[in-house]
């Protein structure tokens, strides 16, 4: 993650640091579909994102995105079509759920951050409980990433007595705690206030600069601007299109993209 | 002009300043609470006058005129016209070790003894949070615990040698009876109303069923039904030469009435979780039950404490009910002491009621504040 105090407005991460794999596949989503009952929510979704890449994904509430990246990690069971991640495959197998939860770390718009529990405790339960770590090593592990997302001092105080953007940081920590290879990020600044939504955005853009394979889920096209290397629209349960950034924003080519665009950038 | 008036630039610091001393301290207070307005003033007055006209009596039986010592019921009677005589305290001495051990066998009590002792050694540790070693406490108490106090109590043979004189639960009466039904069930009711509770929200359709069917049924019938059905119906059913303890089928009867409750209690609290606390829990790798026993049980108790602590305090009351099947709990031994010429006085079934009411309101009125203090101590913060 990048060392960087504070990160300006204008700051350009170096994207020759984002290295992205030619060969190394992080996850494949081929001709998948899903249904809530009779509804086709999810329609003949595919995408293939390699290690090391940075998806955005964005598109009008209802269009499927959540539930397409909670499929990612079995949050959501997709009926037809195949997921592969990290090279195993997601079926009804407990085992292999457990073995791809274990690898990909997951953001929520409300943090879910255990309310119960510490700041320190919530980032040393899954590592000691899931990976079996001495809680020693784990709470050193946990410090070190709490004070990379800058909070190291609120460790021992309770997620309700936290700001907003203070546990939405909290919560990558906890993430990153597991030692994921994906992170999946849905919606992760829109219960936020406006000045907390930078010190997230700020924690996600160190985290792309260390290399991590990210899947977004968010509106804001200054983030994909910066780090993404692809933006994928969605439009009722479609991926109606997909580009690099800068095209996608100066040039879209579909209508609905056109439209979901110029609502978001003027309003 | 307008504008003159709209634009302002504070020139200087507004000092912060003590807060007026009329709404601080014992007389704020009172202005600000008691009377406030016409109304409120009125409705103090009403209140203290309420509050003598209960308690001044109460004060004037149970203390004043009451009697604190003698060998029989002369001592509680009045000696001369118009003399008022309140509470026999001398009848409740005389009785208190019947109130406490029923008909337990004299030279035996001290085994009855030595089960309070250690039930309060291995109980009250484990509710005090601060103290260390909850799980060797827990061993103590929800295993070591119950097997002495059961050989203790009922006796010890062990071939042809008596090491305890087996004394038989018929003999077991007063505050024995009643804290061995309500620790009991206490005890045993909570993790059963839990695994109900999560039998019922399960998604495998059978458990779900049978977890809905148990509950309801024990929550449909009276408790001095199941109490009938413990002690008169159940023992026609079972084959020739099985018994089967009364104050044991009483006891499960107890328990599993109390657990159908336990379950409707916690099943709100697991309602109450937000999803998103499964779904993080989820997300980290957790399976089911370390899931459940780390993150959702733990919230969903906590929010429920009042619920849970209110369902014991029933329970606890509930074990008066045990007289309509021939046992004698505190409640009943005190009212068979009634019959008892030696102390038969006009004030002698007010004192034993009294003394009731207020043993069992020390018990439930300390469930109830312990439950207080834990619902402060657990509280974490604002919810936001
Ligand atoms: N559990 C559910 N049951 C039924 N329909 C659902 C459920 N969850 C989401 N949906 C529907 O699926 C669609 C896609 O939802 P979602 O993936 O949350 O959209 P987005 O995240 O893009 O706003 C919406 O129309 C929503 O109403
Ligand atoms: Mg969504």
């Amino acid at each position: 993650m990048s060392d960087n105090a504070v990160l300006s407005d204008d700051y350009t991460p170096d994207r020759s640091k984002m290295t992205v794999s030619e060969t190394d596949v992080a996850v494949e989503i081929k001709n998948m579909n899903k249904w809530y009952g009779d509804f086709h929510v999810l329609r003949d979704i595919n995408l293939k994102v390699m290690r090391g890449e940075r998806i955005v994904i964005c598109g009008p509430s209802g269009s499927g995105k959540s539930t397409m990246i909670r499929c990612i990690n079995r949050l959501e069971e997709h009926q037809k079509g195949s997921i592969v991640v990290d090279g195993i495959e997601l079926t009804d197998d407990l085992k292999k759920i457990d073995e791809i939860r274990r690898e990909v770390g997951m953001c929520f718009q409300h943090f879910n951050l255990f309310p119960h529990l510490t700041i320190l405790e919530n980032c040393t339960l899954a590592p000691i409980w899931v990976r079996k770590m001495p809680k020693r090593e784990a709470e050193e592990v946990a410090m070190h990433y709490l004070e990379r997302v800058k909070i190291p001092e609120q460790a021992l105080k309770y997620p309700g007595q936290l700001s907003g953007g203070q546990q939405q940081r909290v919560a990558i920590a906890r993430s990153l705690c597991m030692n994921p290879k994906i992170m999946l990020f849905d919606e992760p600044t829109s219960a936020l206030d406006p000045e907390m939504i930078k010190e997230v955005l700020d924690v996600m853009v160190g985290l792309a600069e260390s290399g991590m394979t990210m899947l977004c889920v968010t509106h804001e096209m200054g983030f994909a601007r910066k780090v993404a290397n692809r933006v994928i629209f969605m439009d009722q349960g479609q991926i109606v299109e997909q580009n690099e950034p800068e095209p996608f924003f100066t040039n879209p080519q579909h209508e609905r993209t056109k439209l979901f665009l110029s609502q978001i950038l003027h309003h | 002009m307008a504008n003159a008036d709209l634009a302002h630039v504070r020139s200087e610091e507004a000092p912060t300043l003590p807060a007026p001393v009329s709404t601080t301290g014992a007389i704020g207070w009172m202005r600000k609470n008691l009377f406030s307005s016409v109304g409120n003033t009125i409705l103090t007055f009403i209140g203290i006058w309420l509050a003598y006209s209960i308690i001044a009596p109460i004060i004037q039986f149970a203390f004043i005129d009451a009697v604190w010592t003698g060998d029989d019921r002369q001592a509680c009677l009045a000696t001369q016209e118009g003399q008022t005589v309140g509470a026999c305290w001398a009848y409740v001495k005389a009785y208190l070790p019947q109130f406490i051990y029923g008909r337990y066998p004299l030279e035996e009590r001290w085994r009855v003894d030595v089960v309070f002792v250690l039930l309060v050694f291995t109980m009250v540790p484990l509710l005090i949070p601060s103290l260390p070693r909850k799980g060797l406490n827990a061993i103590l108490f929800l295993v070591v615990f119950p097997v002495v106090a059961y050989f203790l109590l009922t006796g010890l043979v062990i071939g042809d040698n008596v090491i305890l004189p087996i004394v038989q639960t018929a003999q077991w009466g007063g505050l024995l009876v009643t804290l061995v039904i309500a620790v009991t069930g206490i005890v045993a009711s909570l993790p059963l109303g839990i695994a109900l509770a999560l039998g019922r929200r399960s998604q495998m359709p059978i458990v779900k069923l049978v977890s809905i069917i148990f509950i309801e049924f024990w929550r449909g019938v009276p408790l001095i039904t199941v109490l009938f059905m413990a002690s008169v119906v159940l023992p026609l059913f079972l084959p020739d030469g099985v018994t089967f303890d009364k104050l044991l089928r009483v006891l499960i009867g107890v328990t599993l009435f109390a657990s159908a409750y336990m379950a409707e209690v916690v099943r709100g609290g697991l309602q109450a979780i937000p999803k998103g606390q499964y779904e993080g829990a989820q997300a980290l790798g957790l399976r089911f039950w370390p899931m459940m026993y780390l993150i959702i049980l733990p919230q969903a108790l906590k929010m429920v404490i009042p619920g849970i602590v209110n369902t014991f305090i029933g329970l606890f009351k509930d074990t008066t009910l045990v007289l309509i099947v021939g046992m004698f709990d505190l409640l009943g031994q005190i009212q068979s002491s009634f019959s008892d010429p030696n102390w038969s006085t006009p004030t002698q079934s007010y004192t034993g009621y009294l003394f009731a009411t207020a043993i069992f309101f020390v018990f439930c009125f300390g469930m109830s504040r312990y439950s207080i203090f834990m619902e402060r101590k657990l509280h974490t913060g604002h919810k936001r």
